[in-house]
């Protein structure tokens, strides 16, 4: 996640860039800007660098936004890309967050994806786990739900996490998986979504939406992971 | 949770993806991330074992559970469901983390798993994984999740991935220390 530009400790260096105890600073020759030998000083060495595994590409805020789009940062960089949104609140009621991704001519790309929930009532008095038909896709071009539908009561909203793997590839088709919670009308709602988009060309946007009205509020952070 | 990268492997007409070093007390857990892991061989399993401190073989002994949820492209044929045929109770075979992946030249399977505590002497250690691939001939994306525990409590520190046969053409497997 990176080390701060405040002070710097053997502990922060340890946490992230890794290593055994008892830490020996020849373990982070390389590491941060830090060189491959000879002396090393904390804060100048590594005050804040980052071990760049898991790092913080991009933010976006909603504020009554149609949708919310990171149109760059997704490249051959990083294998994996990761989006952490963070109560994402409809405006208008039963609205269910989706998304989809666009290699260069629309938000359109073709994809095959499962979709399940998991659901329990505040009340108890009832549960559900099974398939979702209908927010599933088949080949289809529309965005892909990932959350189920999320009421517009002030403290209502979904979060989760949608993860992307070798969008870049010229190779593969591109494989995601995602797992999100929605709190709406008493209902706690799992949905598990993955599939692929169905093309070997790169994607390099994407693009989330709400499926009817506006985002009224909500963060997504966009990391890239592994390099 | 802050991730550190441990180590990269390649895969390349490789039979098996051991990782021997690494696997220590330094984190409380590792997150195994693959990437476009293609076989060789048609509807084959992509598989895991461990080894535990002063033994030998990848053969210890796992009790698990497997569910998948698929869909295929034409749209006719989807469900989640458990599948008994390929979790184990107190089995020492490799753990299927996803079954039936194809080996059309676009196909592969990616995901993670999760090694929690690996270094434990008093405890089990519980996996997590999620899959997602291409499953079967008839062009079916397929998403595994798969769970359990190593019923040792010696010190796991050798991992191995596979296909149940053949090699694995290609693909990349990150190890991530987590803390």
């Amino acid at each position: 996640m990176g080390i701060g530009t405040g002070s710097v400790s053997l502990g922060d260096i340890q946490t992230e860039y890794g290593g055994s105890n008892p830490i020996g600073l020849s373990e982070y020759y390389g590491k941060g800007n830090a060189p491959a030998s000879g002396e090393i000083q904390l804060w100048a060495d590594f005050q804040g660098t980052s071990s760049g595994t898991h790092t913080l590409l991009a933010t976006v805020t909603a504020s009554a936004s149609g949708s919310l789009s990171f149109t760059s940062g997704i490249d051959s960089t990083y294998d994996v890309y990761e989006f952490r949104f963070e109560n994402m609140h409809p405006a208008t009621f039963g609205a269910r967050l989706a998304f989809q991704m666009d290699g260069g001519s629309g938000y359109a790309t073709a994809m095959t994806t499962t979709n399940y929930l998991v659901e329990q009532a505040e009340s108890d008095s009832e549960t559900y786990f099974g398939y979702r038909t209908g927010r599933d896709q088949h080949d289809g071009t529309g965005y892909q739900p990932i959350s189920g539908n999320i009421a517009t009561n002030s403290d209502d909203a979904a979060s989760g996490i949608l993860i992307i793997f070798g969008p870049s590839s010229t190779t593969y088709v591109k494989h995601f998986m995602s797992n999100a919670n929605v709190s709406g009308n008493g209902f706690s709602d799992n949905n598990h979504v993955a599939g692929y988009f169905n093309t070997t060309s790169a994607l390099t946007r994407i693009s989330f939406a709400m499926s009817s009205g506006n985002i009224d509020a909500g963060q997504i952070k966009m990391y890239g992971i592994g390099t | 949770m802050s991730l550190a990268l441990i180590s990269t492997h390649t895969a390349s007409a490789s039979s098996s993806i051991d990782i021997t070093s690494g696997i220590t007390s330094s984190y409380d857990s590792y997150e195994f991330h693959f990437v476009n892991m293609h076989p060789a061989t048609q509807h084959v399993h992509w598989q895991f074992q461990v080894n535990a401190s002063g033994q030998s073989g990848f053969n210890e002994t796992i009790t698990s559970s497997h569910v998948v949820s698929y869909h295929n492209e034409g749209g006719t044929d989807y469900a989640v469901a458990y599948s008994g045929s390929y979790d184990q109770a107190q089995g020492t075979a490799y753990q299927s983390m996803f079954y039936n992946l194809d080996y059309e030249n676009d196909e592969s399977c990616s995901g993670v798993l999760t090694l929690y505590a690996p270094s434990s002497t008093t405890y089990v250690k519980q996996f997590t994984s999620r899959v997602q691939g291409n499953h079967h001939s008839a062009n079916y994306s397929m998403e595994s999740y798969v769970a359990g525990y190593i019923n040792t409590t010696g010190a796991i520190d050798e991992i191995s991935f596979k296909f149940h046969s053949g090699n694995i053409d290609a693909g990349t497997i990150k190890m991530f220390g987590a803390s």
